[in-house]
């Protein structure tokens, strides 16, 4: 998290090896990414872009979502297995013969989400996917990410959707002036006034709610506040 | 007076079997700033489209119904002057920005410069619209090359500088950080103080909470529920017509379902925290009484704590006491 300029979307780009760093290494399960081509790094780590139109080039869902593991030469049956899955993670089934082009923005980006998580990388780098989400939506991503979990993958968010942060994450890293200040769970986090003020983040309407009416205990979730008061 | 007035309107885009807006009635007061949420695909947009004239004059497909625009059917609206009435803020801040210009200044001041502003007026309302976005520090800079973020905010000031009496903008904060979600709330929050009509398209609850002075709740093409700010987003059943509620709604419901009610349902922080406050202290005036009426001693306490008189500090006066009697 942090704000617009901070840094995220870089650094996440290091990740994955679209960036190299100028100084320093990125290590990826004992992998330096200075010694490996990107494409290497890409099969460990997924990165779906902050704008789908800058990632998505078939003319249907379903050739997009397939064309990684075809490239892979993975065998058919598996393919399916994992279309089968991304597809049911992103719920876009109905959208499989769909132009991606011809689909709302918000749900394009989850077709941009399949297309990723169908390359079965081990790390999936989520760029602002909350962005212009609806209710459906935002509930969506949630399970989404619980599913992949499930499934022994580990999902790096970049978001501005605080109540989102705090409901999904275990862990939030916090970014500000291209660095990172803060790293911790999400109620250390949200009740540090210091790391608030600086990366400008913010509480949750509910911790904003327990901070002025000074309930203590770091309240970050309804139930929470109900039962102290 | 109502400036948009929308009679059964039903809007259908071509090649498409469902129509996009199924008699949607509605009027649309000047001065008032309008929050419009719901699912998408629900037609905000579309709703939009139509508010501006875009449909018809740009995109074809069937229309009926009546959509009138400050008196005049929006059929026979010229579409240049229905856009210097009604500005108009995509969704898509990459659609918006011209391509065309190569400094943020220049994209800032092509609405104007087609006016034929005077040019010392460009500099000038160009200049407090790029400090009043904080973008300053970016005119010089090239507007295909910025973030999503400062893209956004460079297609709100290019809309906001032609001062323009009614607005329609369509999610400008989807790419915002929270700081910069809020200065765009205060910019638009001002230009109602200014009179202006405001439309917004918008899925962050909390600030639509906040802000506006009506709802409308779209759901499938048609308006799900419409009201004043306080009286929608204070239902539950919202929840069911696909939208958002703001956590302080939630937390009013939650405090009622388990005995604990407020004395009504709140939609933003300060009223959370007010209604809290209000319900602590009658907890705690009936907790106070409760005891002092068990025991003798305890009564006269109570009748001491709560007579506007007592000997030994004189009359209570707007919970303030008064001495008793002069200092010596």
């Amino acid at each position: 998290m942090g704000q617009n300029g901070a840094g995220k979307t870089t650094c996440v780009k290091m990740m994955n090896g679209l960036n190299r760093p100028t100084e320093g290494d990125v290590i990826i399960d004992g992998v330096n990414t200075k010694e490996k081509t990107t494409a290497f790094i890409a099969r460990m780590v997924g990165y779906v872009f902050q704008n789908p139109d800058e990632q998505i080039f078939n003319s249907t869902v379903i050739s997009e979502i397939e064309y990684m593991p075809r490239y892979f030469k993975i065998p058919e049956e598996e393919m399916k297995r994992r279309v089968d899955r991304a597809v049911e993670l992103t719920d876009i089934k109905k959208y499989l013969h769909t132009n991606p082009l011809d689909i709302p923005y918000p749900i394009r980006k989850f077709v941009a989400i399949a297309a990723v998580i169908a390359a079965k990388p081990r790390y999936i780098i989520l760029d602002e996917p909350t962005a212009g989400q609806d209710k459906h939506g935002t509930e969506t991503l949630a399970s989404l990410i619980k599913g992949l979990e499930e499934d022994g993958v580990t999902v790096l968010t970049i978001t501005h959707d605080m109540d989102f942060a705090v409901a999904n994450f275990k862990r939030i890293v916090v970014m500000a002036h291209k660095n990172v200040i803060a790293d911790g769970d999400p109620r250390d986090i949200f009740w540090n006034e210091e790391v608030v003020q600086e990366a400008r983040i913010k509480k949750p309407q509910i911790g904003e709610i327990a901070k002025k009416i000074g309930v203590g205990g770091k309240v970050l979730f309804c139930d929470e506040l109900v039962e102290r008061l | 007076m109502a400036f948009i007035e929308l009679k059964n309107a039903t809007y259908k885009y071509p090649y498409t079997k469902e129509p996009a807006l199924k008699d949607v009635s509605y009027s649309f007061e000047k001065g008032k700033f309008y929050g419009i949420i719901g699912e998408n695909g629900g037609g905000k947009t579309t709703l939009c489209n139509l508010m501006r004239g875009l449909i018809p004059h740009f995109y074809l497909g069937k229309l009926t119904g009546e959509a009138i625009i400050d008196g005049v059917d929006v059929r026979e609206w010229d579409t240049a002057e229905i856009s210097a009435q009604i500005g108009y803020v995509f969704q898509n801040p990459f659609t918006q920005i011209s391509g065309i210009k190569e400094t943020v200044f220049e994209e800032v001041a092509m609405g104007l410069e087609n006016l034929g502003v005077p040019k010392d007026e460009i500099l000038d309302r160009v200049c407090q619209v790029c400090r009043q976005l904080k973008i300053e520090d970016l005119i010089k800079n090239n507007p295909n090359e910025l973030s999503g973020g400062q893209r956004q905010r460079v297609a709100f000031a290019s809309i906001i500088v032609m001062d323009p009496e009614t607005l329609i903008i369509d999610e400008p904060t989807s790419q915002l950080d929270p700081e910069g979600t809020e200065d765009v709330f205060e910019i638009i929050h001002t230009l109602k103080g200014r009179g202006k009509t405001l439309v917004l398209v918008e899925h962050k609850i909390d600030l639509i909470a906040e802000y506006c002075d009506e709802i409308l709740v779209m759901q499938h093409g048609s308006i799900a529920a419409s009201g004043p700010t306080k009286k929608i987003l204070s239902d539950l059943s919202v929840l069911d017509k696909g939208a958002m509620l703001p956590g302080a709604a939630i937390f009013g419901h939650e405090m009622q379902r388990a005995g604990k009610p407020l004395r009504e349902i709140p939609i933003t922080v300060d009223e959370a925290a007010a209604l809290v406050a209000e319900r602590g202290k009658a907890e705690w005036q009936s907790r106070l009484k409760t005891r002092a009426l068990a025991t003798p001693t305890g009564l006269r306490r109570w009748r001491t704590l709560t007579s506007p008189y007592s000997p030994a500090s004189g009359w209570r006066l707007w919970g303030r006491t008064a001495p008793a009697r002069p200092p010596a």
